[in-house]
């Protein structure tokens, strides 16, 4: 049995939680005291020496970003991505929930390191719960003296603005993010310029992920060498792993980065539901390539091993599919979803994802054709590159990996439209 | 003096004017503004009247052209009239492969409308939307603000009763 490292989610499962009494119980916000003593150049230097990478999808190195901030510069500002919309992706969410104030403390160190005064939680719009408690930690921070124009007693100013989103994927991805914030639509800029040197509203910006600021507080308070004892060389520390579909216990778990995929699904997550076979996961969120049974059980959950194998961490949104699955119809859920999130501003992106989510609705209704299938193909290696973001990429892999790896069960599909999983579910035909 | 003569204004209340006041130091631009607004808006009516975007847009000094077209873009908001319940099943891939479909059929039928498509009182409005971040509790709604998960046709009809409908 694999043990749950618990450092993300100490807390969680405590009664209250998310109130700053309990948090401070704990110790919360004497390691933002220490933090806030030291140089911001000496806190940067721990973050690097931590070698915590971001937790948002890309796996960026965080102290490296931090430090493409200009030397010289007007204003800076730090924007907290809380948009979490990525299909299978359901972790952000347990700390915005049940541990507020870990994120905000990671705001207020990260805000000291990077000499931001000012810091914007972007929130998706669907969110309710967390974003109450969200606002009522906020509100309790500022009521603490601990947001505001003495910030600890230091003298400093820091504000803290909660943004809602409205309802639209592709605001998760730091750019439309910015434009959001601005009052805009939520459309991906040109980089460069990138966000650090003309960010939002024109100013020096750092856009970190949530759980990428929760780890903040726990390397400022145990050291870089603590929190590299998890984990891998090349990604250090835990990581909020949520599970999804076809197992007995899905949900969110912690554990550090180079476990076994399939240690994940058998003994924390007790297993394929109903002793049915595995057929395939998605490792990361649905924007990363899907693997098939006998690849999952190899795979080290790590950002480097995932990419050997051909895939990626992403979001570590682990999404399990069991032998009745058509994977026909689970590639449709997916496209259906990228059909609608384009942004419309790449002619490529905007025309190829509406049209590949029409030709893979008609495969999985059985009225497509061999030809269909072709296209199909083509459009999903013909969409990505050439785009303002990844998006496009990220419509790519699920349709290039599914219809390479499960190619029989498309060709069946368009070849007298026999499906071979036969059970009721809903990604099941 | 006709009712109809006069142009309907919308003002947001007092309370809200200090929260706005507050807020504007925060955004750079008057425009930053906007979605907030859109969101007191509709918090408060339960929907963006035309009238509301007229309004938030003298705040931010922008065109209600410009406010409308953000209104849009942003999915959540409920630009038609206020809808009591809103009803909002995720359909996306971890949610269907523990069976939303069977429970958007469901609702459908017992709401006697089909998804996209509100009750002719304005009670209801069924919608299948894209993942939650629930994925690990699916099937899942979000009916208002709340989550409903690892629902069942018996959870559903639980909640429509509590809703005041069969
Ligand atoms: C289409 C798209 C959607 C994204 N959605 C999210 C999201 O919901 N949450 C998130 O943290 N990052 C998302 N990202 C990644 C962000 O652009 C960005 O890399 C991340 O917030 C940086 O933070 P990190 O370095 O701490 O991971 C998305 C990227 C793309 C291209
Ligand atoms: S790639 Fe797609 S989502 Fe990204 S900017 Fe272009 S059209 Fe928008
Ligand atoms: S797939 Fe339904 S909540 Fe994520």
């Amino acid at each position: 049995m694999i043990e749950q490292v618990r450092h993300l989610t100490a807390r969680m499962g405590k009664n209250n939680s998310p109130t700053i009494e309990s948090y401070r119980d704990d110790g919360g916000y004497e390691t933002a005291m220490k933090a806030l003593a030291m140089e911001p150049e000496e806190v940067i230097e721990v973050v690097k020496a931590s070698g915590l990478r971001g937790r948002g999808g890309a796996g960026f190195p965080t102290g490296l970003k931090w430090t493409f901030l200009p030397k010289e510069r007007e204003k800076t500002y730090l924007c907290v991505n809380a948009d979490e919309s990525e299909p299978g992706t359901f972790k952000d969410r347990l700390i915005l929930d049940f541990d507020p104030h870990l994120l905000l403390e990671g705001i207020l160190i990260t805000c000291h390191a990077l000499k931001s005064d000012h810091a914007f939680i972007y929130i998706r719009g669907e969110f309710c719960r967390p974003y109450r408690r969200l606002r009522d930690a906020v509100r309790e921070a500022y009521d603490a003296g601990l947001f505001g124009d003495n910030v600890m007693g230091t003298g400093r100013t820091l504000h803290c603005t909660i943004h809602r989103g409205g309802g639209a994927y592709i605001c998760g991805e730091e750019t439309a993010l910015l434009n959001s914030i601005e009052g805009k639509k939520g459309q991906p800029r040109i980089k460069p310029p990138f966000p650090t040197n003309h960010g939002l509203f024109g100013k020096s910006t750092v856009i970190n992920n949530v759980e990428t600021l929760a780890n903040v507080p726990l390397i400022l308070r145990d050291g870089a060498e603590e929190f590299r004892k998890y984990g891998t060389e090349k990604s250090p520390g835990t990581r909020l792993f949520g599970v999804s579909g076809h197992v007995n216990r899905p949900g969110v778990y912690e554990f550090p980065h180079g476990i076994r995929l399939i240690d994940l699904i058998e003994d924390a997550c007790g297993g394929v539901r109903d002793g049915n076979a595995l057929k395939a996961v998605i490792p990361g969120g649905s924007s990363v390539p899907i693997l098939t049974a006998d690849e999952a059980r190899e795979l080290i959950l790590c950002f480097d091993a995932c990419m050997a194998a051909g895939t990626m961490l992403g979001s570590a949104g682990v999404i399990v599919m069991d032998e009745t699955t058509c994977m026909v119809k689970a590639l449709d859920r997916l496209t259906h979803f990228y059909g609608h999130e384009s942004c419309g501003q790449c002619t490529p992106c905007r025309e190829g994802s509406g049209w590949i989510a029409e030709i893979v609705s008609k495969i999985a209704s059985g009225s497509g054709t061999p030809a269909d299938l072709d296209k199909l193909v083509d459009l999903g290696r013909q969409i990505s590159g050439n785009t303002i973001c990844v998006f496009s990429d990220a419509v790519s892999m699920p349709v290039t990996s599914f219809t390479t790896k499960f190619r029989s069960e498309f060709e069946d599909h368009v070849n007298g439209g026999v499906c071979v999983a036969k059970k009721t579910t809903a990604a099941t035909a | 003096m006709a009712a109809t003569e006069r142009k309907k204004t919308f003002r947001f209340s007092e309370k809200r004017e200090k929260e706005i006041a507050a807020l504007r130091g925060r955004y750079e631009y008057p425009q930053g503004l906007i979605m907030p607004l859109l969101w007191m808006a509709q918090y408060d009516e339960g929907w963006v009247s035309p009238e509301a975007m007229e309004t938030i847009a003298e705040i931010c000094e922008t065109s209600p052209a410009w406010v409308y077209s953000l209104a849009t873009f942003y999915t959540m908001f409920e630009l038609e009239r206020p809808i009591r319940y809103q009803i909002q099943v995720c359909h996306n891939l971890s949610c269907s492969l523990n069976g939303s479909e069977s429970i958007l059929a469901h609702l459908e039928k017992k709401l006697g409308i089909r998804a996209g498509e509100a009750t002719e009182d304005g009670r209801f409005r069924l919608s299948a939307v894209e993942c939650l971040a629930s994925c690990g509790s699916g099937p899942m709604m979000q009916v208002n603000t709340e989550y409903y998960e690892q629902l069942t046709p018996e959870k559903i009809d639980a909640l429509l009763e509590e809703f005041g409908r069969d």
